[in-house]
């Protein structure tokens, strides 16, 4: 038995440890680079720490090339900022994952977001193989089983110090079939996961719906779920995520209100239209995570804001979210 | 119609392929002066690319196109019943020995069991092996079962989400379903949503409840090569008995 796993915790991350405690947690997300440089990391992470519990990483999002999660997170555990390493089923087999995980853990990585990975076809090599040797769900089982059990997937056991990780998954409420959606949340939690963050939320009253049922199934009580939200930039951005992403739905009045944003603002003032949609997103995030706190079952929000870091701030003090606790108090 | 033959052809039927373009199999055949273009009766005349029609019409534009590149080469055509059995392809022998190059119309398998056959033949593909499926309406085909060696389908409604989820989930679907549509593109199917919907229809969405195990892929392509061999069929196990 570990350390950590003798006080009781099952990882001993921060994020795990404020939870623990109660406290409603707040989640950053930051993208590496598509280049090979630790400084565009260090920049982030100085916009997100102090203002979120944990950052995720993301793994190849969108299937484009970048920066790995754990090179990434190595970074930010030497910056002070606690990492949570995307790891998707779309690049690695279960032999890649699990090696992958041990070196994470090695750094002083804690926790794991299991995902299955967008499809190849969405980024810029459409043309390679990609793995699915497991789904998002069987690495969840995977993970836990190397924490709980100190065995790999083939069940041979693990000698010396095994990777104790806090175990996230992602929930999508509005993917189709929506009425199975919560089941799919139940199998990830019968995996084990620890925690769950769901895809970015804008209809509050869908999303109320997916947790009434949820809560019914008595999820909220074995894992801890964050509500995945993100500021809007301009009217076009809603548009896309309305029309284009799949599994995304966004509500017409979050739409006008991007659109009337820029009400009596001189058109070729481009500069002042651009600041007048920004203020108008971080605006509406605040509001949503107003409206989160209000649902039973949601223990704190993963606010997504992909290159543009610089929202967080603003986002988390507007919503009486700073400072943010120190678990060393919290469990004191 | 000939119930017997009708059948035979039935349980055939499986692989669906096209055929390459025509600069593409010029360019295989380039330096030879005469070629064979062997069409194959099964399978790939059922999805008319590689039939006795489909090998005519090829031999044809080789020849014209040939001839209109300024060196006339000598092609001419057969077709076969089955391309991937031995009986099948010893009678053509003499003709693909005769020629520079052989042009398979046949699926992967016909183009090797040629050249496995026929060895000192050249034998190139005129065709590619799309997938096993069948033609889900006139003129269209759609892939069905990707041979992993365990099926699971007693699972799933009887609809395989390894053919035809884009990501092979076991316990799907992910979270870029949407409106019956897969994130890949809008004409393709969500096979969980198909998978979904037939189990509801008939009260098994229990089914779905269970966390499916991670696959043992060492049956599929993953394993290496793969042989089937039955002992109670060999002909040489019988003789030494």
């Amino acid at each position: 038995m570990t350390e950590e796993s003798k006080n009781g915790y099952k990882s001993g991350s921060r994020l795990e440890r404020l939870l623990c405690a109660g406290h409603f947690v707040v989640t950053g997300e930051l993208g590496p680079p598509q280049a090979a440089d630790g400084d565009v990391i260090r920049k982030k992470v100085g916009l997100l720490k102090g203002y979120c519990d944990a950052a995720n990483i993301t793994d190849n999002q969108t299937a484009i090339v970048r920066m790995s999660s754990i090179g990434a997170g190595t970074i930010l555990v030497q910056e002070d900022l606690e990492p949570i390493i995307q790891m998707t089923c779309r690049d690695r087999n279960r032999l890649a994952i699990q090696s992958d995980l041990l070196g994470a853990y090695a750094l002083g990585m804690r926790n794991v977001l299991c995902l299955t990975g967008d499809h190849q076809s969405f980024g810029n090599h459409p043309t390679a193989k990609n793995v699915h040797d497991l789904d998002s769900v069987q690495l969840i089982e995977m993970v836990v089983k190397m924490r709980d059990e100190k065995e790999f997937q083939s069940g041979d056991e693990m000698e010396g110090i095994e990777p104790r990780f806090f175990v996230g998954a992602a929930a999508n409420p509005f993917g189709d079939p929506f009425e199975f959606r919560p089941y799919r949340l139940a199998k990830k939690v019968k995996a084990g996961a620890d925690f769950i963050q769901t895809q970015l939320i804008y209809n509050v009253a869908r999303f109320a719906e997916f947790m009434e049922k949820v809560r019914e199934l008595g999820l909220h009580e074995k894992t801890y779920i964050l509500a995945g939200l993100g500021p809007l930039k301009s009217p076009g951005m809603a548009r896309y995520m309305r029309d284009q992403v799949p599994g995304l739905d966004v509500p017409e009045e979050y739409v006008d209100r991007m659109v009337t944003a820029t009400k009596g603002i001189d058109k070729d003032d481009k500069k002042a239209r651009r600041g007048a949609w920004r203020n108008e997103g971080i605006q509406i995030t605040i509001e949503l995570i107003k409206r989160m706190r209000e649902i039973e079952g949601v223990a704190g929000v993963h606010v997504m804001a992909i290159e543009w870091e610089e929202a967080v701030k603003p986002i988390v003090e507007g919503a009486g979210l700073h400072p943010r606790p120190n678990p060393e108090a919290a469990s004191s | 119609m000939n119930i017997a033959a009708d059948s035979a052809l039935g349980e055939m039927r499986m692989i669906i392929a096209e055929q390459k373009p025509l600069e593409e199999i010029k360019s295989l055949i380039a330096e030879a002066k005469t070629a064979l273009v062997v069409g194959c009766g099964t399978c790939v005349t059922v999805c008319f690319a590689g039939g006795e029609k489909e090998a005519g019409v090829l031999a044809t534009s080789l020849r014209m196109s040939s001839k209109l590149d300024g060196e006339a080469k000598d092609v001419d055509h057969v077709t076969v019943q089955r391309q991937c059995e031995w009986e099948y392809i010893d009678p053509i022998a003499d003709q693909l020995q005769d020629v520079d190059v052989v042009v398979s119309l046949g699926c992967g398998i016909g183009v090797q069991a040629l050249a496995e056959r026929f060895p000192t033949a050249v034998v190139v593909p005129g065709l590619n092996t799309s997938f096993m499926g069948m033609p889900t309406e006139q003129g269209i085909w759609e892939e069905r079962c990707a041979a992993c060696g365990e099926c699971i389908l007693g699972l799933t409604g009887g609809i395989c989400p390894i053919a035809r989820c884009a990501k092979q989930l076991l316990n799907g679907p992910c979270g870029g379903s949407q409106n019956g549509v897969c994130e890949i593109d809008a004409e393709t199917a969500c096979a969980w949503q198909l998978i979904y919907d037939k189990l509801e229809s008939q009260n098994r969405v229990h089914m779905l409840m269970e966390v499916q195990p991670l696959k043992d892929w060492s049956t599929s392509r993953d394993g290496g090569p793969r042989k089937i061999t039955r002992d109670d069929l060999r002909l040489a196990a019988e003789e030494s008995e």
